[in-house]
């Protein structure tokens, strides 16, 4: 018991002495969840906006496909990342593994269909409502969209940080095509896992209080979104 | 002046395999109001967003007459639901002129004239959620007079308001009619469609009962449905 709290002390001196490999760590670990998160927002938002206002005959096959996708296992998509970028691989040639830029891509793959789908359902039900005043007013198509994705913006910042906060709290994919290299790839998750293998609880739990950290800044900024939304609905 | 605005010819709509309305034929005019009357479900609803283009008509049709050009390019809705943006009051009455362009200044200028032409007298920075379902009603018909339309329709527009703002909407859509908007609106408020109406369409079941000018139907009502309807009985 004596020993766990004073596990907890060094690992919180840790953070309040701003540790380098710890900050070093952090900021790799934002750099890289963030950079997935504006990667996939970027293709997430707009791919859920179209598929809400668009009718076409592989709609429903692209919804399904996104739900499916949403399932995959972290590992699985690491896995793949890993497959192609090898040096036997189709992208060898472009030295991509073991480095940051390969995690960025794996957790766009990872978190791009969640932000698509909660994009997707938020528009699907804003336009729903606004259906009849749109085509009453004749608004032209991107007058429509450029409506719907402005007055849902709410909804649309919350698939986004939903995102970030699948990616920050991702280890399995990161793990396999980062590799865990200090100082180059390593991140929150991986470090956790190695520090704790190696019995480094110290470090283990610093890290950890960050990761904690981060993951309730974003569900306070979740909440806050969405309670700011339901606000002014009802 | 325009004599004929609209025809309908056999018109009829089904939904889900059922008839909802129709088959109607009818002709309107292009000046004055039309009342569209009749109970619940009779398809008043239906007829005028037909009329407006937002229901796909399945049989039948409807011919534009060629010099109602005008009114056809210049309509405006205002539902029996209000919809609401997710805006405040003044942005969300301006937006029919933000789409064609407006600047947002002037937009929110004339949003603002046009909420106090309408007896919308709240904080206009507020969200349009948090209005009363009269002002709601008053934002929507601010929302569609500020196109200044030529054909408006008006689905129970004064079924949420008190008397006084009854009589304000009234006198608006009156000062409107006397401009020369063609205006074609659905009430179950007798009195408002007596004070109101230029001519009456009695609708029942999906069908075209009974269309007649006004004092024609007030005073005397041809069919039994209309004149159960007016005196408030069960209409069979
Ligand atoms: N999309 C739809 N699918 C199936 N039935 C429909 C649909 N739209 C309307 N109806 C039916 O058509 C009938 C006419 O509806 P409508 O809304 O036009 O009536 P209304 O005269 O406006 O009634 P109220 O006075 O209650 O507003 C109703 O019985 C309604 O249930
Ligand atoms: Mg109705």
């Amino acid at each position: 018991m004596n020993d766990i709290l004073q596990g907890l002390a060094r690992a919180a001196k840790l953070v309040v002495t701003l540790n380098a490999d710890l900050v070093e760590i952090t900021l790799l670990s934002l750099q890289v969840s963030l950079g997935a998160a504006v990667i996939g927002s970027a293709i997430g938002l707009p791919l859920g906006a179209w598929l809400a206002i668009n009718r076409f005959p592989a709609r429903r096959t692209v919804i399904a496909l996104l739900n499916a996708l949403m399932g995959l296992p972290p590992v699985v998509v690491g896995l793949i990342v890993y497959v192609l970028f090898s040096r036997s691989g189709p992208l060898g040639v472009l030295g991509l593994l073991f480095t940051p830029t390969a995690m960025v891509i794996a957790q766009v793959i990872i978190i791009t269909p969640i932000i698509a789908s909660v994009a997707h359902q938020a528009i699907r039900e804003l336009w729903a409502d606004y259906h009849d005043l749109l085509i009453s007013l004749e608004a032209r198509r991107h007058q429509r969209i450029a409506t719907l994705l402005w007055d849902g913006r709410r909804a649309l910042m919350t698939a986004s940080l939903a995102g970030f906060g699948r990616g920050i709290g991702e280890v399995g994919a990161i793990m396999i095509v980062g590799g865990n290299i200090d100082h180059a790839t390593r991140v929150l998750t991986t470090a956790i896992a190695l520090e704790t293998g190696k019995g480094e609880f110290d470090m283990a739990l610093a890290l950890g209080f960050v990761l904690i950290g981060l993951a309730i800044a974003v569900n306070l900024a979740l909440h806050i979104l969405s309670r700011t939304e339901r606000g002014s609905r009802w | 002046m325009v004599n004929a605005m609209v025809a309908l010819d056999r018109v009829e709509l089904r939904r889900g395999g059922r008839v909802i309305v129709g088959p109607i034929s009818l002709r309107l005019g292009g000046e004055g109001i039309t009342m569209a009357m009749g109970p619940n479900g009779a398809g008043k609803t239906t007829l005028l967003r037909a009329l407006h283009g937002l229901e796909r008509v399945s049989s039948g049709q409807i011919h534009w007459d060629e010099d109602a050009r005008a009114l056809r390019e210049r309509q405006a809705f205002v539902f029996q639901t209000p919809i609401l943006m997710r805006r405040s009051v003044l942005d969300s009455i301006a937006y029919p002129l933000r789409l064609r362009g407006v600047r947002r200044g002037a937009a929110r200028e004339r949003a603002a004239e046009c909420a106090e032409n309408v007896g919308l007298r709240v904080s206009l920075r507020k969200d349009v959620s948090t209005l009363s379902g009269g002002e709601k009603q008053k934002m929507a018909l601010a929302r569609a007079l500020i196109m200044d339309p030529a054909l408006l329709f008006l689905d129970e527009p004064s079924a949420n308001l008190d008397g006084r703002s009854t009589r304000e909407i009234e006198e608006i859509l009156d000062h409107f009619r006397a401009r020369g908007t063609r205006i074609v609106m659905s009430t179950h408020d007798i009195g408002q469609a007596r004070r109101l109406a230029d001519d009456v369409v009695f609708m029942h079941h999906g069908h075209l009962v009974e269309q007649a000018p006004s004092a024609a139907f007030f005073d005397a009502p041809q069919s039994q449905q209309a004149k159960a309807y007016l005196q408030g009985d069960i209409v069979i």
